[in-house]
């Protein structure tokens, strides 16, 4: 009986000329996809190549280090044929002192120094000198003669280093990133007291980050607020006092808080003119942590006020009025039916402003002096000064984790295809 | 915002409390920026106001740091001002030279960032488009990334492949890091865009091309405009991958600045941050008359 409704198998629905209309939608459907596709492959293949592929270069730097290997490929090879020796015999020394020689030949006794002297203090100049001696030896025995030279090189404590050292691959900028180190025996130990700095930077940073975003949030929510509800001719107008610092450049925002902060600077000069302190009592606002906060929450706060005026402005007014009207004081009804409704615009520019302030670099660079310093500056100074590239990778690669942890958390609550400026 | 009638004495007082608080933030906000106006003419090297200028005393006020500007790094700043002297400031000037980098850096970056970011809103916009979210995502994620992380990879990366120390490859860098407000500002544009409009020029039978040219770019023009803008703001104020990946050759206002402020602080920064101060607010007022037309264009008109 059902046998009525079931179209005849045969009679499919063609188009004019034809083919079957389900293959000719199919193949509509697909060309329109490609079509969209294509206009978007230029760009893709653009951010790959200068975004994606530098940062997931500079991930494998993070666990690969071919320094000591590339320089020093013949005690590399004795050591791993002979994975459990400690401090090597004459044949071992033989294989060090040949690759010394070379590399005071090629000058990269230098390089291999460093490398070494990550995870052994001393080691650089050990490396250097020892070169320069090697490149004269005439013949065995090359035990005696380096140990002769320097005892340090038959410290078990030293092998283990260069054990460590020539592998290419390892955890070891990692382990070093979270204040990890090897001890004499090759196990994994915290670093000395007063040298663990990473992760109490680490943790500086998420706290002065959600310091920051906490900051903008109570200063930003009044103002947005405020914007939201004035008639448009007028928060149009106040719109510029948002609006000018987030298009003025970073840097002139920081000069202009340096100029304020100083001892010397209009601040502290208008508390002493006022009379709130005297002239030897000069607050310190700046190089500390106070000058990053304050600036910092200066900079980031119309990234807070823009998410949070979007949101309210989509906020009919007519539902506090009902709550009024039903008898609920002002503070009820804004905090049980006003409130609730700006949490997704609260939600936008907290996690917004927090993501940024992780990875702020300027701006505690120029006024946050050493207590005011984040995360970021100890890979700049890696980078640019002690040249540890593979530990600035390291700390760079669980920075970037947490980001985007954070932005992939952003992306689920808020979608990134909903921000907006301006 | 206008209190009602039948408000409280307690709801009075706090409105009135409200308003004065946001006064103080919007100071917080404004005051920053404007201190430097007048702090920038000050006649003596200090960063805060002198008895004369608290006094508007015109000797307390001077063009010093401007002139400076032009003289900073020239080689005989001294020579009468005719026309060997400016040609001395247009070549050697240490500021001019950050200037002349960072308006062709910019330029070039915004121009790049532009034309692919503009292809690929209009790509991301249409509903038919395979992993749409994905991609945006990626695409956007230049934006959220630490500077110095994306810095630092760079600077391994153009080290392997020789594009330190290059134009090209701060270019490259800056079209890069704004693009995403390039695909933010016309994926929003394009969100109110009729679509009707381009099927009928298509059943008039007009050609893709002339489609895009006659109806579709007069349409989104502010937004890939305003687009533009964010563009050349992110390029013109970033500084970290500079410091990673440019030489001398190539130093931008921003990284002479960072170097001024870390090295040899002079007041000479804050006529520079003066300068830069009125040049954003002409860009301000910019983004705000593209948006009002946008919004005309769109049928959304103000209240």
């Amino acid at each position: 009986m059902a046998d009525f409704d079931q179209p005849d198998t045969d009679a499919v629905l063609t188009t004019a000329d034809g083919r079957p209309l389900r293959q000719a939608l199919d193949r509509a459907m697909r060309r329109a996809r490609w079509r969209a596709f294509l206009l978007v492959v230029p760009l893709l293949l653009f951010v790959v190549v200068t975004f994606a592929v530098p940062i997931v270069q500079m991930l494998y730097l993070s666990i690969h280090n071919p320094v000591f290997s590339d320089h020093m490929p013949r005690i590399t090879a004795y050591l791993k044929a002979h994975p459990d020796v400690g401090v090597p015999g004459e044949e071992g020394f033989k294989a060090l002192a040949l690759d010394l020689a070379d590399a005071k030949k090629n000058r990269t006794a230098g390089q291999v120094g460093v490398r070494v002297n990550y995870d052994r203090a001393g080691s650089n100049s050990l490396f250097k000198s020892g070169a320069r001696k090697a490149a004269k030896f005439k013949g065995p025995p090359y035990k005696e003669k380096l140990l002769n030279y320097r005892q340090d090189w038959g410290e078990a404590h030293l092998w283990n280093v260069i054990r460590r050292a020539s592998h290419a691959h390892t955890l070891g900028f990692y382990a070093a990133a979270l204040d990890f180190t090897y001890d004499a025996g090759g196990e994994l130990v915290r670093v000395e007291p007063e040298r663990q700095i990473y992760v109490m930077l680490y943790l500086r940073t998420f706290f002065l980050s959600a310091l920051i975003a906490g900051l903008c949030l109570l200063l930003g929510f009044p103002v947005a607020h405020l914007l939201a509800t004035l008639p448009l001719r007028y928060s149009n107008l106040l719109m510029i006092f948002v609006l000018l610092p987030f298009w003025t450049s970073l840097l002139v925002r920081t000069t202009s808080w340096i100029s304020l902060l100083q001892s010397q600077g209009v601040l502290n000069d208008l508390m002493v003119a006022i009379g709130i302190i005297g002239d030897d009592g000069r607050v310190q606002l700046m190089y500390n942590q106070y000058g990053t906060i304050i600036a910092m929450t200066h900079i980031l706060l119309p990234f807070m006020i823009l998410p949070l005026y979007s949101v309210m402005k989509t906020i009919q007014p007519v539902y506090v009025r009902a709550a009024r009207s039903l008898g609920a004081t002002s503070l009820t009804a804004f905090l049980k039916v006003y409130f609730p409704q700006t949490v997704p615009g609260i939600g936008a520019g907290t996690l917004l402003v927090f993501i940024l302030a992780i990875g702020y670099y300027i701006t505690p660079a120029l006024v946050g002096g050493s207590s005011g310093e984040l995360i970021s500056n100890q890979i700049a100074f890696h980078m640019l000064k002690s040249l540890n590239w593979s530990l600035a990778a390291a700390l760079g690669a669980l920075l970037l984790f947490g980001v985007l942890g954070l932005y992939w958390l952003y992306d689920r609550l808020i979608g990134v295809d909903n921000m907006k400026f301006g | 915002m206008a209190l009602p009638a039948h408000a409280s004495t307690g709801e009075r007082v706090w409105h009135y409390c409200y308003l004065g608080i946001c006064c103080l933030i919007f100071l917080f906000l404004i005051a920053p920026i404007l201190i430097i106006m007048p702090l920038s003419f000050n006649a003596e090297p200090y960063f805060t106001f002198t008895q004369k200028m608290m006094a508007l005393d015109p000797e307390g006020y001077s063009l010093r740091w401007y002139d400076k500007i032009l003289t900073f790094g020239m080689a005989n700043p001294d020579i009468p001002r005719e026309a060997a002297w400016w040609s001395d400031a247009w070549n050697n000037a240490t500021w001019l030279h950050a200037m002349k980098n960072s308006a062709l850096i910019g330029i070039v970056a915004t121009v790049f960032a532009t034309g692919l970011g503009t292809l690929a809103a209009l790509g991301l916009s249409r509903p038919e488009m395979p992993f749409r979210r994905a991609i945006m995502a990626l695409l956007i994620s230049p934006m959220i990334v630490p500077l110095i992380i994306t810095a630092t990879g760079m600077f391994f990366f153009y080290s392997a492949t020789g594009l330190a120390h290059t134009f090209i490859g701060i270019v490259m860098a800056h079209a890069m890091l704004g693009i995403p407000f390039v695909i933010i500002t016309v994926t929003a544009t394009l969100v109110g865009f009729d679509h009707s409009l381009t099927r009928a020029a298509a059943s008039l039978g007009a050609m893709p091309s002339t489609i895009f040219r006659q109806i579709t770019l007069p349409l989104i023009l502010p937004g890939v405009i305003s687009g533009a803008l964010f563009a050349f703001v992110t390029s013109f104020d970033e500084v970290v991958v500079v410091l990673f990946v440019a030489s001398y050759d190539q130093r931008t206002i921003p990284l002479q600045m960072w170097n001024g402020i870390r090295e040899q602080i002079s007041p000479t920064i804050l006529a520079v941050a003066a300068i830069l101060v009125v040049f954003s607010i002409v860009l301000l007022t910019t983004i705000e008359l593209l948006r009002r037309r946008s919004e005309r264009l769109r049928g959304i008109s103000p209240g």
